[in-house]
């Protein structure tokens, strides 16, 4: 098939941007998104032009790295993908796709597609942790936990920190990602202790940072490549206001 | 150069313990005083880093990611091993040992390898106190399943996310001393030297990826911990960033690299569809649990799958295997299926894949229960290949994944460079020729966790004395023009071919001749072509952009570079070897039935490798593998 892309191409953060166009020509429809760019990369060092940078590692959508809106769409026309995991099948012969970077306040840029998404940590270095060291453990089945709660747990451990939820959010909140810390280790008894010091702490961090409100629009769950729920949110605010109330 | 390999005297059972009563301290007023350069922030080296950071000690840690939760370790589905025989089944450590000892074809230390299984105990208690939220029965207690080689269940699971769990557990503890000031965090920068001054290792260069600037680390001691080289093949089911640099910069500086070419071909992977892939994705190993391998018993065969009528399938894991059948470890399995492809059996558009099916599981169990067990799984497969498995079978094909090679270490995890230690999957301690599923998450995060704390600080105790090495010392001077002069000359060459271009051709070459199977001649004609790859390589190389700024191509050269000088090193370890032992099969070298070969008189050691200096043979130092408390058997399965 044949593409024709309008890349956005900026230096670093303190240059202009702009729409680049690019033609692509023989594009096999089981190519992953990411090896199509890795195909028109492959032709511009060829022709002695600096290729595009972009944010990838895994490349099977664990890792988090890859963050990209596609025709304006976080991650692109698939919801509940990593652009690692989105296939050129997914778009039609000819078409014209809009490659831009993740658009977020707190996500500054670095070139071309690449951004800092560095707050993510210093969200989780406030308090998204268990004060367990090394060496310190119970065996581990004096612990029991449901099986049900467990895997509720595990659901919004699920979290792989791709931004997603901030790119795609009108308001570029990090409310999903932070409850869905808060709320995996909420839900396990080993983090209750924890509990109201660490929703305060990350929440100002959140806020700190720059990230927006979140205003219940729901946009983040449905493009979120982990399907991490909103629910976690409303858990955050109930351990927030609860941590309010006991301080 | 005689290798010790320092294990502890005493019965099997005591070594380690009698190591930790024995090993040196450091007073907690004097641990800030020395400092540790930890490379790599998976389990092994953010495990690492956050328990000597709780200690007291001064912790800089590196890695190429954006974030230190990004690496490698994250993409481990299956499970972690340990012999908590919670399910009453017979386990224990003894069983883990041997199970271990025997998946490594009988080409690991005795030593290691229990204090392996022993310290498996302590991490599930530690990853549950971390928040880890690893699968649990419906009373609460952990459950557990069943992996390739074993005949126990002992491996714990966090659904198909295990190693993301167990690696969040790290980084988060990670993340906790980073807050507190004890652990600095270097992303997005690249370890390409390692600085040594009178033969101890005193820091590191690095390259900032994203400003191209070089920068220098001083510490007291530095820790390996950057994973495996297994994209050396180009297509793997390795991440695109991982690297084998930072070892090798190690090598020619002195560390010697240990059965480099035992490189582990994952049965269970997307098979290939076209050249312009980047990588073969892996496939959960839990997933031969329920699910069934085999061929059709007719060549070319043209039917669906399902079309196909049982007796007209060939499950030829349980046909050859039957007490273990799916369940055959890895480099049996993988090869089993390379056997049926080459004869003419494989599956697909390319026919190179095989059938994994789950129609007997979902029939027996229900589609929930299996959605339970393996639901990410076979959404992840939807999503990549568009196919539904709980419809039609899985097809699946082996691809190159884990480095059971890597620097040669110690029992005390240090390499031959005084002060330099490697860890994980850097090093090649635990796994011998073949690695049983789920030991590598166990690896990393025993020797992050329990096994470095002890020896780490046995080795600093006698550094407290020394002169620090500031970074403005000659040898940091040096080793800083060393890296700048090779990377002038990569961006120096302006030919006309991309980085990517060598490294597919190199990874084609390797598989060939130094993959699932080996010969004398084939080896001899890698060695040669690698030369000729790498002459190239130097003549037609083009990166575009600069050397001093962010630049991708630059990065991925660089790799390349050093993968050139490995593959040949794997070479001549696989040529060496003449005989074939787990994951290393030599074609001349095999039973009738078409089995490995052991030649246990000739080669029962551990092969390292001393660097010569450029453009010469590398020199090889046997360690021999003394069994004190085994007998060596033939490795059967069936």
């Amino acid at each position: 098939m044949k593409v024709h892309l309008k890349i956005w191409r900026q230096k670093d953060a303190g240059s202009a941007g702009r729409l680049v166009d690019y033609d692509l020509d023989q594009i096999d429809t089981h190519m992953s998104f990411l090896e199509m760019i890795d195909t028109l990369n492959e032709q511009l060092v060829l022709k002695g032009e600096v290729p595009v940078e972009f944010d990838h590692d895994c490349r099977e959508g664990i890792c988090g790295m890859c963050a990209m809106t596609i025709n304006g769409e976080v991650n692109g026309p698939v919801p509940g993908l990593t652009v690692c995991q989105l296939h050129m099948r997914e778009f039609k012969d000819y078409s014209t796709i809009y490659i831009e970077p993740f658009r977020a306040h707190a996500f500054p840029l670095k070139r071309d597609l690449k951004v800092d998404r560095s707050a993510f940590d210093r969200i989780i270095q406030a308090g998204g942790y268990i004060s367990a060291s090394t060496g310190q453990p119970a065996e581990a089945n004096t612990i029991l936990i449901s099986h049900d709660q467990a895997e509720s747990a595990f659901d919004s451990a699920a979290c792989i920190g791709c931004g997603a939820c901030v790119a795609t959010c009108k308001n570029s909140s990090a409310a999903l990602f932070t409850s869905a810390k808060i709320s995996h280790l909420a839900k396990v008894p080993q983090g209750r202790e924890e509990a109201q010091k660490r929703v305060l702490k990350m929440v100002a961090q959140m806020d700190a940072e720059g990230f927006g409100h979140c205003s219940n629009t729901e946009a983040c769950e449905a493009r979120c490549p982990q399907g991490i729920s909103v629910l976690n949110i409303a858990q955050m605010n109930w351990e927030y206001n609860k941590a309010l109330v006991l301080r | 150069m005689t290798l010790d390999a320092k294990i502890p005297e005493g019965p099997l059972e005591q070594k380690w313990s009698s190591y930790k009563d024995h090993a040196k301290l450091v007073n907690p007023a004097n641990r800030k005083k020395l400092s540790i350069i930890i490379v790599g922030t998976g389990l092994a080296g953010a495990s690492a880093a956050a328990s000597m950071a709780e200690q007291g000690y001064q912790v800089q840690s590196f890695c190429f990611q954006d974030s230190a939760r990004r690496a490698h370790s994250v993409a481990a589905q299956g499970g972690v091993n340990a012999a908590k025989n919670y399910h009453n089944d017979g386990d224990s450590v003894y069983r883990m040992f041997y199970d271990t000892l025997k998946g490594g074809d009988f080409r690991s230390r005795e030593a290691n390898v229990y204090r392996l299984a022993e310290c498996s105990l302590n991490l599930i208690d530690q990853a549950v106190a971390q928040g880890v939220p690893f699968a649990r029965e419906y009373g609460g207690y952990l459950s557990n399943r069943s992996f390739g080689g074993v005949q126990v269940s002992r491996t714990f699971y966090a659904r198909g996310q295990t190693g993301q769990q167990l690696l969040l557990g790290a980084y988060q503890s990670l993340m906790r001393q980073v807050s507190l000031g004890k652990v600095y965090l270097y992303s997005r920068h690249e370890m390409l030297d390692l600085v040594v001054e009178n033969g101890k290792a005193k820091g590191i260069i690095v390259r900032n990826l994203d400003t191209g600037v070089l920068e220098r680390f001083a510490a007291d001691a530095v820790v390996i911990a950057t994973g495996g080289f297994g994209k050396i093949y180009y297509l793997s089911t390795l991440a695109m960033g991982c690297n084998g640099s930072a070892i090798w910069r190690a090598h020619r500086r002195g560390a010697l690299m240990a059965s480099p070419s035992w490189t582990q071909i994952h049965p269970t992977c997307l098979p290939q569809s076209g050249g312009y892939q980047s990588k073969l994705t892996l496939m959960s190993e839990s997933l031969r649990n329920d699910g069934r391998i085999w061929v059709p018993k007719l060549e070319n065969e043209t039917r669906e799958p399902n079309l196909i009528p049982e007796q007209e399938r060939d499950y030829y894991l349980e046909r050859r295997y039957p007490s273990f059948g799916n369940l055959a470890p890895r480099d049996i399995s993988s090869r089993a299926a390379k056997e049926r492809i080459d004869a003419g059996f494989g599956v697909g558009a390319q026919k190179n894949a095989v059938y994994l099916d789950f129609s007997k599981a979902i029939k027996e169990q229900g589609k929930d229960k299996i959605t339970e067990k393996y639901g990410n799984l076979f959404s992840m497969y939807k999503k990549i290949t568009a196919d539904d498995a709980y419809q039609i079978p899985m097809k699946i094909s082996p691809a190159a994944h884990f480095s059971m090679g890597g620097l040669w270490v110690d029992y005390e995890l240090m390499t031959t460079i005084p002060g330099l230690f490697a860890i994980g999957e850097a090093n090649f301690a635990d796994h011998g020729a073949n690695r049983l599923g789920a030991n590598s998450l166990l690896q990393a995060c025993v020797d992050g966790y329990f096994i470095l704390p002890y020896t780490l600080a046995n080795y600093l105790s006698g550094e407290l004395k020394s002169a620090k090495v500031g970074i403005d010392s000659p040898v940091f001077e040096e080793a800083e023009r060393d890296v700048r002069n090779r990377i002038e000359r990569l961006v120096g060459i302006k030919g006309s071919q991309t980085a990517d271009f060598f490294h597919k051709e190199l990874g084609k070459l390797l598989y060939d001749k130094c993959g699932l199977s080996r010969t004398a001649t084939g080896l001899q004609e890698a060695i040669e072509g690698i030369a000729k790859l790498k002459a190239a390589f130097y003549k037609n190389l083009l990166i575009p952009g600069e050397a001093d700024d962010m630049n991708a191509e630059l990065e991925k050269a660089g790799r390349v570079a050093d993968y050139l000088e490995i593959a040949s090193l794997m070479c001549f370890d696989a040529l060496k070897r003449e005989e074939s032992c787990g994951a290393h099969f030599r074609e001349e070298y095999q039973t009738p039935e078409g089995e490995a070969l052991r030649d246990d008189e000739n080669f029962c050691y551990v092969s390292a490798w001393e660097w010569p200096g450029d453009d010469r043979e590398p020199v090889l130092h046997p360690e021999r593998l003394e069994f004190e408390f085994i007998k060596l058997s033939v490795r059967s399965y069936s």
